[in-house]
């Protein structure tokens, strides 16, 4: 991918990183672009952010995975058995009633649809589903799951069985926002640090930053419910192509 | 087709690209008949907004004719004479639905640049930046337009293209200044710019009633404009000592009631704190030269509003906000929803209350775009605003 400061020099590269001096304070502009390959140009552009991030990027993902070793719900219907591990929460508010939003969500089958990772999830009985997330070099993780929770439009809480790739659980929550403003869907997602095969495959489906990963998921979710299609410029015509 | 490609830091280039096509099911494509220049294209062109890539396509003001549309869209009908507003919005979430178009939770694929930067992402817009969305704009033949059946507006024949081009930003954004002002029947409201957004700031507050205005800029051919087209008052901040005391002594020792800043972050000035300005910005300490900002919050009226279209981005120095404090001033900003004005400005148009193809200075076709930029940007051959015809 060809890039502004490849091409011109100083120039960019300056603005790019002012840019990003001007969030630094919180890191998370280092952080979050970092974590975004399909943002070349902008890795590219980087430069001296990168050691930047390579300086400061390191605590701060730990801190916001917060690894923990901890159980701290103590809510005995959410589902996040695997104490040790990485630990991910993210909520996003979705115009829509709580009722809809469950609805899609518990046909696990729709999950492929926003959630970037995974393959596919196959319902294969009563509780239990089969999932398969995409790893790299056409690699996959697959697992088992089965529903542990449910209380029909507020919340979905599931975990892997015996024999996965990778361990993990994980909850939605549907609580309707204040006045009538939608729904907060609240995701609580844990896993085991993964190693071997499974492990570059988890790592690839939760990417390096699970938080950002969620999160674009949630906002990919948000957008199929709020305008039926996912906002794209791919493929588009450009003095590139 | 032809298109006008940003191609680094001042350079656009007209190149052969594929012709657009659908890529979502409410996506139409608009054949362009008249596309304009902005001033927000010049922030671009020098090199100010990062996520440009070689090759993007420019252009946000734009209106042309309906040729295509996807399976999902359902009003708009192939044929259609339409204007389409700069900021892409869903019309779906919370912020639409409100009519805050340009902060649409949806439309900018790339929302996690912004809210990388900002915390918080505002919506897309055509022809400006990936962390803007990406999306190719509409200085080029044909273009993609998403959300077919929220962003163009139909346009009813009989109109000419140049009076309701500018339904698609400036003249909105105007609008939108002086609406965030709250005049009130004997305000006098101060606008600094005489750009086209500044024109439009002037002529909008009139609209709205203010009973004086008064433009400052440097620019005479602008400053006449203003002068003859809102009756406005003006001040070249060349030819006086200092604009602050020259507003005062206007406003009889009060201050204009409202002042509007439609400069915004390439402002020039020779006092001493827009050469720090200029000084840090080329030395990359700081982003913005703020001058027309800084003297509109000390200008203003006690109790009086600071209305901002001119675009600022990143940190400013040197705010002064216990100015805008002691003074109780509210402050107003940000990127127009242009959504919103649209059918209402239109209407304006139709019963003759504003001409808005007065600012029009240039007409040329997409070829010339390379030497309109120039011009615009360098203010020369009395340039105010360029149109091009693909
Ligand atoms: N808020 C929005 O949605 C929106 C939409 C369109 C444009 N804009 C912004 O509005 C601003 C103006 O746009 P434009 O098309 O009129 O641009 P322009 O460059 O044609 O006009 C800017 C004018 O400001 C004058 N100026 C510079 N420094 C000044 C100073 N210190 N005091 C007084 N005048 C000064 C210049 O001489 C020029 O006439 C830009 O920042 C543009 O990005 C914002
Ligand atoms: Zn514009
Ligand atoms: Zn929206």
């Amino acid at each position: 991918m060809e890039t502004s400061t490849q091409t011109h020099g100083q120039t960019n590269v300056g603005s790019v990183e002012r840019w990003l001096s001007v969030v630094a304070g919180s890191a998370l502009a280092a952080y979050g672009i970092r974590r975004r390959s399909i943002a070349g140009f902008v890795v590219a552009g980087i430069g001296g952010a990168l050691v930047h991030r390579g300086a400061t990027g390191r605590c701060m993902v730990y801190e916001s995975l917060g690894i923990t070793t901890a159980d701290e719900q103590d809510d005995s219907r959410i589902s996040v058995p695997y104490g040790k591990g990485i630990r991910v929460e993210k909520s996003m508010t979705i115009d829509a009633s709580a009722a809809d939003l469950y609805t899609f969500w518990r046909d696990f089958e729709n999950l492929p649809r926003f959630m970037k990772n995974l393959e596919s999830v196959k319902v294969t009985g009563g509780n239990r589903s089969h999932w398969i997330a995409k790893g790299p070099l056409g690699s996959n993780a697959e697992w088992d799951a089965e529903i542990i929770n449910e209380i029909p439009n507020e919340l979905i809480g599931w975990r892997s069985l015996e024999g996965s790739d990778i361990n993990n659980a994980g909850s939605v929550h549907f609580t309707p926002a204040t006045g009538g403003r939608g729904t907060v869907v609240k995701v609580v997602l844990r896993y085991d640090p993964p190693g071997g095969v499974a492990g570059a495959a988890i790592s690839r489906l939760l990417g390096e930053d699970p938080e950002y990963q969620v999160q674009e998921d949630l906002r990919r979710f948000k957008r199929i419910i709020e305008t039926g299609e996912l906002a794209t410029i791919d493929g588009q015509s450009t003095g590139r192509n | 087709m032809r298109a006008v490609c940003w191609w680094g830091k001042g350079e656009v280039r007209v190149v052969d690209t594929p012709d657009p096509g659908i890529l979502n099911p409410r996506d139409a494509i608009v054949r362009v008949t008249l596309t304009a220049i902005c001033g927000s294209d010049l922030h671009l062109y020098n090199g100010f907004v990062p996520t440009m890539m070689r090759g993007d396509i420019l252009g946000h003001e734009f209106m042309g004719e309906v040729v295509e549309v996807g399976s999902d869209v359902k009003k708009l009908k192939v044929g259609d004479r339409v204007v389409v507003p700069f900021a892409i919005a869903c019309g779906a979430c919370f912020f639409c639905r409100k009519g805050m178009t340009s902060l649409c939770d949806n439309s900018n694929p790339n929302a996690w640049m912004l809210d990388a930067l900002n915390g918080y992402a505002s919506s897309a817009a055509f022809g400006y930046s990936h962390m803007y969305g990406g999306y190719s704009g509409g200085q080029s033949e044909y273009v993609r337009v998403p959300y077919a059946d929220v962003n163009p507006f139909k346009i009813p024949n009989g109109l000419p293209d140049e009076k309701v081009l500018f339904l698609t930003d400036i003249f909105p954004t105007g609008y939108m200044a002086a609406e965030n002002c709250g005049i009130e029947p004997g305000d006098t409201v101060a606008v600094w710019g005489a750009g086209p957004v500044g024109f439009f700031s002037a002529a909008s507050a009139r609209l709205l009633g203010a009973e004086r205005v008064i433009v400052i800029d440097r620019i005479p051919e602008r400053l006449r404009l203003v002068q003859e087209q809102c009756k406005a008052e003006t001040i070249n901040y060349e030819d006086v000592d200092d604009a602050f005391e020259t507003l005062k002594e206007m406003t009889g020792g009060r201050g204009p009631d409202r002042c509007i800043d439609a400069v915004g972050m390439e402002g020039h000035g020779h006092t001493i704190d827009a050469r720090l300005d200029k000084v840090k910005q080329l030395m990359k300490l700081q982003f913005d030269r703020a001058h027309s900002l800084r003297q509109a919050l000390h200008a203003c009226r006690k109790g009086g509003t600071v209305s901002i279209p001119g675009v600022y981005a990143g940190f400013i120095d040197k705010i002064p906000m216990g100015v805008a404090f002691a003074k109780g001033l509210t402050l107003k900003m940000g990127q127009t929803h242009v959504h919103k004005y649209v059918r209402p400005l239109l209407e304006r148009i139709e019963r003759g209350e504003i001409d808005p193809s007065v600012v029009i200075t240039h007409r040329a076709t997409l070829e010339d775009a390379p030497d309109l930029y120039q011009t615009f940007r360098d203010k020369e051959d009395d340039c105010i605003k360029c149109v091009m015809q693909p």
